[in-house]
């Protein structure tokens, strides 16, 4: 988007709507799919959809798109390791419960 | 914060460099968070079904309409934010007591919620929940620790805000300079994305 700005741009009242109403409609999606067994896809499905509800969040509600980049940065590296801590741990547990 | 003033009145300030403290103690906060989503994940491996049982306890309803709750008042905290650069200052008023407002609305339903559990004996160290199984009393536990953290994050925002508002009717968050609320806007927002998550992990496991 805008790169090297000084100033901050600003969103319209029209996004922050349309998001919202994105947000509700994911959740009635979420409740709506939570009744439907797909087996160990089920809380895959439930994680997906908060991902989503939580991007839109973070880029438009928290302005991380009008930001400048090192902002995003900072948010994938503390993602990262995030993650990196619940794979390991999961290789770890999922060993432990087998044996 | 260095406040040095200059003869023209030129107040020094850094909105970026605030932001990113803001965003920086955030990260603090998934640590915070991170530590108890990884305590639930690992439970919920070892403890599939007595999960799925002890969920049912939990009112569906009334977590969807706190989720429902919590999503408008982002809503009119971002347009809270908007108002006040466009310098609409009785608007971005306006819109910051809603978030209040449905800040304690949140906290009023929990507060049913938790007393009806109450009410069913399952609250942390009760004969009724001690009786369950092991994993039921982990869930609920958890239950109890992760909300509740999110509950006291709910009030202190509310709180967050309020001074925020004051500073807004006095003059010193300005269309030039709303820095604060912007920070304030933040911490709702995380407080928002730990319920989204916080929702289908607790009510939606059936």
């Amino acid at each position: 988007m805008h790169k090297d700005e000084t100033h901050q741009h600003m969103h319209g009242y029209g996004i922050y709507l349309l998001v919202w109403m994105g947000l509700l409609t994911l959740t009635g999606v979420t409740v709506a799919v939570a009744g439907i067994n797909f087996g160990a896809l089920t809380i895959a499905t439930a994680l997906i959809i908060a991902s989503i509800k939580s991007y839109l969040v973070l880029t438009i509600f928290m302005h991380l798109r009008i930001e400048q980049r090192v902002f995003r940065i900072f948010l994938v590296v503390a993602l990262f390791f995030f993650i990196i801590s619940i794979v390991l741990l999961f290789a770890d547990y999922s060993f432990l419960i087998k044996s | 914060m260095n406040t040095q003033e200059h003869a023209v009145s030129h107040v020094h300030r850094d909105d970026i460099a605030s932001r990113m403290g803001m965003w920086l103690f955030l990260f603090t906060e998934l640590l915070l968070f991170g530590g108890m989503f990884f305590l639930y994940s690992v439970y919920r491996f070892m403890n599939a079904e007595e999960f799925h049982v002890a969920a049912k306890e939990l009112n569906t309803l009334i977590g969807c309409f706190n989720t429902a709750i919590l999503l408008t008042s982002s809503l009119t905290m971002a347009l809270s934010i908007t108002a006040i650069q466009k310098d609409n200052k009785r608007l971005s008023i306006l819109f910051q007591v809603i978030t209040i407002s449905l800040a304690l609305g949140f906290m009023v339903n929990k507060y049913f919620e938790w007393t009806t559990k109450f009410d069913h004996g399952i609250y942390p160290g009760s004969d009724t929940l001690l009786a369950k199984e092991p994993g039921e009393i982990l869930f609920f536990g958890l239950y109890y620790v992760m909300t509740g953290l999110h509950g006291l994050h709910v009030v202190i925002g509310a709180v967050l805000i309020g001074v925020m508002t004051r500073f807004t009717i006095k003059g010193v968050i300005t269309k030039d300079s709303f820095v604060k609320l912007e920070a304030a806007g933040l911490y709702w927002h995380l407080v928002d994305i730990i319920w989204i998550f916080l929702f289908p992990l607790f009510y939606l496991i059936t």
